[in-house]
């Protein structure tokens, strides 16, 4: 009787036996949601710096075209710079007679093509009266042309550029003067009407400024707070009302930020509007939540083992700190501050209160010229309805995304040197 | 049983009559300390002589490691922490209005139970007391106090040519040696030692009770042990402590041979704790 129950059921081991299978293939499922999860981010990620990067690359190159330019005196006195482009522009299609014909002719080159003979002149006086051959930057339709981003077979009338134009153009590819050329103008210049003449030097410097002025003002200020909290102030109710209301901070949404430098800042203080001083300013306000957040939790890290071993050497609480908490803390409070600037690079809503969305053609030379920032520029351009903006959109994106990497490389460079003292 | 302890005693153990006439160094009378609302420690009252190992024994919670952090006031850091009572270094009440922490923990080192090098150089370990203490005149002054710390230590032979090297590199014996080098880097009267080798392995063990039981000629030691073994080995004397309460204190070898409470008697047996 014994016997035959005990056959019947199974013994001890068979039944573990029988759950490991079942243990194994749950284990085996979870590693897989795992990697799944990792996956789409990283799929995602690349997709979208894919889209981006194709659509921007493209504004990396400007299309120029290679006139014959004769820098007469009589447009020289009177300052007519794109007369010369459009006196070299009839002579290379001298059977364009008509008014209108001709109007459409001078449109093939950009109107920065002035610029740059003013610009040749000025290094080279001498070149007046010369005849030389430039390559002059061509207009934003030409390029998007050039660029195969205008389809020829649509029917004239769908598509920015003319038939005539379409002929005239065909001649300049036959001649072999015309060409893709690296698009330093969109690295060296500030914002522009024209696609062909805007670059991003200009919001990318505002972003620089902007980030100096909050990082000096942030940095220390966080961590100050952070190590006074965390190592001097006494745990009572006013010091928690503060730490909740710090936590509380961090949520807030970063235009309220905005409106407080716009009633602060620029209204009771009458600083500069649309600068990077006030901009620094109100990104500080928003990235010090952060720093603080983080900075604390480091100084939570450190092992209370160095706190007694420096109390029981007879260290006083500032050398404690100073010597040995701040030190081992630091590490993790400089990658709270990056996370803090990182989202502070990527922010506009704040910097649209204070009127750093105005649109500026000078680089920003210090703290209280009037300047954009990355975002900002990206949205302005975003907004702009010639199509060669598009790319430029695109561009400037990967311009931001690359100063993200920059900034985080830079992070994880100088946590490393920190992290050296063990 | 309890002979068997005894011939583990040994003859350090022994008290010449020299050290017996010493003053006391270090005295508590009716000490109570309170966590909050919790009691740590009930009246203790206790005179530690100079220049001897004295143990504090007993269970787990029993207010021993209080007892010991409450002579050089590292339970000021605590919070919710009181300590009332009387508490004399050579005579002078050290939770007195002028006494200065700072100046009290350059005369009463300690040593923790877990070993805790800074991460730094062992040089730097070494010589972190003497900087902040200002006891270096100069740079050979600090190199020789360093040297001599070690040496004393019975570590200078192990790190003599790698001094530059993180002194949390070390293994766990040497890291403990390291502690007990900078403790003494600042010449100090009294060294709190909270159970210095519960984290070590016997061979190290060994070595650090050699240690302690040299330090002895120029230190004062207080030492928690939970190992009765270690309390008989190197303590000159022992007071065992049950429940906050100092339950018995005297010569170590009378505690082990012939103690008066029958709570002693039950945890140096090993009947409870």
């Amino acid at each position: 009787m014994t016997d035959t129950l005990n056959k019947s059921v199974p013994s001890k081991s068979q039944r573990i036996q029988a759950g490991l299978a079942k243990r194994y293939r749950a284990e085996k499922r979870f590693r897989l949601y795992g990697i799944a999860a990792i996956a789409a981010p990283i799929s995602f990620l690349a997709i979208m710096l894919v889209v981006i990067g194709s659509r921007g690359v493209g504004a990396f190159q400007q299309t120029y075209a290679q006139l014959s330019i004769t820098f007469d005196e009589q447009y020289i006195t009177d300052n007519d710079w794109q007369g010369i482009v459009k006196a070299s522009l009839r002579e290379t299609f001298p059977d364009v007679s008509a008014r209108r014909d001709k109007k459409k002719l001078y449109k093939l080159m950009s109107s920065g093509a002035g610029f740059d003979l003013q610009a040749m002149y000025k290094i080279d006086p001498t070149l007046l009266g010369q005849t030389r051959t430039v390559w002059l930057p061509m207009s934003d339709d030409i390029d998007m042309l050039m660029k195969g981003k205008i389809d020829r077979a649509l029917a004239e009338g769908d598509r920015r550029v003319s038939d005539k134009e379409l002929v005239w153009i065909d001649h300049l590819i036959a001649n072999d003067v015309i060409d893709l050329q690296f698009n330093t103008r969109f690295f060296t210049s500030g914002d522009s009407r024209e696609p062909e003449l805007a670059g991003i030097a200009g919001a990318f410097m505002g972003s620089i400024l902007s980030l100096a002025v909050c990082f000096i003002l942030s940095f220390p200020l966080g961590v100050m707070t952070a190590v006074y909290l965390e190592e001097f102030a006494p745990k009572n109710t006013w010091t928690y009302i503060i730490e909740v209301n710090i936590n509380n901070l961090a949520a807030v949404p970063s235009i309220v930020f905005g409106l407080l430098g716009l009633a602060i800042f620029l209204n009771f203080f009458m600083l500069p509007r649309s600068a990077p001083l006030v901009g620094g300013m109100v990104l500080a306000l928003m990235t010090l939540p952060t720093i603080i957040i983080a900075s604390r939790a480091a100084l939570r890290a450190v092992p209370p083992s160095i706190r007694e071993a420096a109390y029981g050497m007879g260290a006083s609480q500032v050398q404690t700190v100073l010597h040995h908490v701040l030190p081992l803390a630091m590490p993790g409070m400089l990658t709270g501050t990056i996370i803090g600037m990182a989202q502070a690079l990527g922010e506009s809503a704040p910097l649209l209160m204070i009127g750093m969305v105005a649109f500026i053609v000078d680089i920003p030379g210090n703290f209280t010229d009037p300047a954009t920032a990355l975002p900002i520029q990206i949205y302005l351009w975003a907004d702009s309805p010639e199509r060669a903006f598009s790319e430029r959109t695109a561009a400037a994106i990967l311009v931001l995304v690359g100063f993200l990497i920059m900034m985080n490389l830079i992070a994880v460079i100088v946590r490393k040197k920190f992290e050296r003292r063990w | 049983m309890e002979i068997s302890i005894h011939t583990e005693v040994p003859t350090t153990a022994r008290i010449d009559e020299q050290t017996l006439s010493q003053p006391h160094k270090v005295s508590a009378q009716g000490v109570n300390v309170y966590y909050g609302d919790k009691q740590a420690l009930k009246n203790i009252n206790l005179d530690i002589a100079s220049n001897m190992v004295t143990a504090l024994i007993g269970p787990s919670g029993c207010g021993k490691s209080t007892f010991l952090r409450c002579l050089n006031r590292m339970n000021d850091v605590v919070d919710g922490c009181r300590v009332e009572g009387l508490i004399t270094l050579d005579g002078e009440d050290i939770y007195g209005r002028g006494v200065d922490v700072v100046h009290l923990r350059a005369r009463v080192g300690m040593v923790f139970q877990k070993p805790n090098p800074f991460p730094k150089s062992i040089y730097d370990n070494v010589a972190y007391g003497p900087r902040i203490h200002g006891l270096a005149a100069d740079r050979g002054a600090l190199d020789d106090m360093v040297l001599h710390s070690l040496e004393r230590a019975g570590l200078i032979d192990e790190v003599r040519d790698r001094l530059d090297a993180p002194g949390t590199g070390l293994s766990g014996g040497q890291q403990q040696r390291l502690c007990i080098a900078r403790a003494i880097a600042v010449e100090p009267e009294v060294i709190l030692m909270d159970e210095p080798c519960s984290a070590l392995d016997p061979i190290a063990t060994a070595k650090i009770e050699e240690l302690i039981d040299d330090l002895k000629q120029n230190f004062t030691i207080i030492m928690v042990t939970h190992s009765m073994q270690q309390a008989a080995r190197v303590s000159q004397k022992t007071a065992f402590f049950h429940l906050g309460e100092l339950v018995e204190q005297g010569d170590t070898t009378d505690i082990f041979t012939k103690p008066e409470d029958e709570r002693t008697q039950a945890y140096v047996t090993g009947r409870i704790g």
